[in-house]
């Protein structure tokens, strides 16, 4: 329940400028596209990668990083019991 | 073994190799994992039955499905049972049993339940259903208990009305003091949560390493953080130290998510929590302040929360403290499984019981 997901940053929405806390991503999880909160990392830009935890970045983490903990959450196959993954199916390799 | 494919595998022959030497000619060494992501990948990686026998891994209450109590599960299946409420949820919790059936048993007999990927998405179906009370059922520790406040702040400054949360949150520091308080649960160290320490930091630990005198250390969930993390833990216990490390740096800063504790600061202040089967502890969970009470369901729809029940021979409560194995349950593998749960445990994917009852043939 405490796992996070990490996933690059493809745009940022920045609907109203006085408000951080409205702030949202388009988060690209290897294929899989989903609109998140970018109100806990501020700091956090395009093309960065984030550590998403239930609609909310958490910490902006370096790609190595992001990459091998994406890696072990797929060979460990529990990317597909987050709901949103299962909703928007995460692409294989071979199809992108 | 899959999850030590290709390059890793040197490293965690290296690993195992160090943790060996060791741990040679120590006493019984028995660390704790204190969250259910942990006890899924250790189970999942076997890497029990990789380390020295005298090292004993212990499965804690670190799955926030399991040791919310079941008064908790009633009250949300009362507000299920109502007309015009709409009862948002993560997805865990719906089958998980209360006194009275679970929330899946109550969306059958019609009651409106619906799983949620994030409170983000229970507010904006509040905002676009303004004829329906929306409750979020906020459960977890302080990784979600962040989006909790957000969704609360973000209530108040658009006015919506129609949504309130169910507080269920609870704290994983004092699930930690509470553990090592009991003198029957002997422990030498803690796996300390990788994600949850993402948002509190590694230096919330220190009081344990210091006031109780138990290293603690932080690390991810590959399989490699594991067994660095049970390195360290060892190492210390070989040396008499008690401190508190991070092997999971990368993303777990000493002072953890700044934003994200002001967040639960603003909205929420400590309180006393019921833990499932373990009973009431101060300030081991989180209520919402005065000035947020508005968006508190229990309040708007005059419920309690903390009622504890548990089925009879069930043994949850122990096995969560990690008093006892599952197979020293009369119900597991028996009566209890994961397609007819009776426990907490065994219903939620990173119950100790259901990760014991799917990788069992790699369980000591």
């Amino acid at each position: 329940m405490c796992l996070a997901v990490p996933g690059r940053i493809a745009l940022i929405h920045r609907s109203d400028s006085e408000s951080d806390a409205r702030t949202t991503a388009t988060v690209d999880f290897q294929g899989s596209r989903v609109q998140i909160s970018l109100e806990l990392t501020p700091d956090a830009r395009v093309e960065d990668w984030v550590l998403v935890h239930a609609g909310f970045a958490l910490q902006v983490l370096d790609e190595g990083e992001a990459r091998e903990l994406w890696e072990y959450l797929q060979e460990a196959d529990v990317v597909r019991e987050i709901p949103v993954f299962a909703e928007n199916p995460v692409r294989e390799e071979s199809e992108r | 073994m899959k999850t030590f494919s290709g390059l890793n595998s040197e490293r965690i022959d290296a690993l195992l190799a160090s943790i060996r030497s060791v741990c040679e000619g120590l006493a019984e060494i028995r660390l704790m994992e204190v969250c259910g992501t942990h006890t899924v990948s250790i189970f999942r990686s076997g890497i029990r039955s990789l380390l020295p026998k005298n090292v004993r891994l212990i499965s804690g209450p670190g799955c926030p499905v399991c040791v919310t109590p079941s008064g908790y599960l009633d009250a949300a299946c009362n507000l299920a049972g109502r007309s015009g409420v709409t009862v948002c949820t993560y997805g865990d919790m719906v089958r998980v049993p209360g006194t009275d059936g679970s929330l899946a048993d109550h969306r059958a007999q019609g009651g409106d339940v619906r799983v949620v990927y994030s409170v983000r998405d229970a507010l904006r179906y509040a905002m676009d259903t303004p004829d329906k009370e929306v409750v979020f059922l906020a459960i977890g520790f302080e990784t979600t208990a962040p989006a909790t406040a957000s969704a609360i702040l973000e209530a108040r400054r658009s006015d919506v009305k129609n949504f309130s949360v169910l507080e269920g949150h609870k704290l994983v520091v004092p699930a930690m003091r509470t553990l090592l308080s009991d003198p029957s649960t002997a422990l030498d160290g803690f796996i300390c949560p990788g994600h949850v320490s993402v948002v509190i930091g590694s230096a919330a630990y220190k009081p344990i390493s210091r006031e109780y005198g138990k290293p603690c250390v932080v690390a991810g969930f590959e399989p490699i953080q594991i067994l660095a993390c049970v390195e360290r833990l060892a190492m210390q216990v070989r040396e008499g130290r008690a401190d508190v490390e991070n092997v999971y740096q990368v993303a777990v800063k000493e002072e953890g998510n700044v934003v994200a504790m002001q967040r639960i600061e603003e909205v929420f202040q400590p309180a006393a929590a019921t833990w499932r089967a373990m009973g009431s502890f101060p300030d081991s969970g989180l209520k919402l302040r005065q000035s947020y009470q508005e968006f508190d369901a229990a309040r708007r729809f005059g419920l309690k929360t903390d009622g504890d029940y548990e089925p009879p021979a069930c043994r949850c409560g122990d096995v969560i403290q990690g008093k006892v194995e599952p197979l020293e349950c009369a119900l597991f593998g028996k009566t209890c499984t994961t397609t007819h749960p009776i426990g907490p445990c065994m219903v939620s994917s990173e119950g100790t019981c259901a990760a014991w009852f799917k990788y069992g043939s790699v369980a000591r």
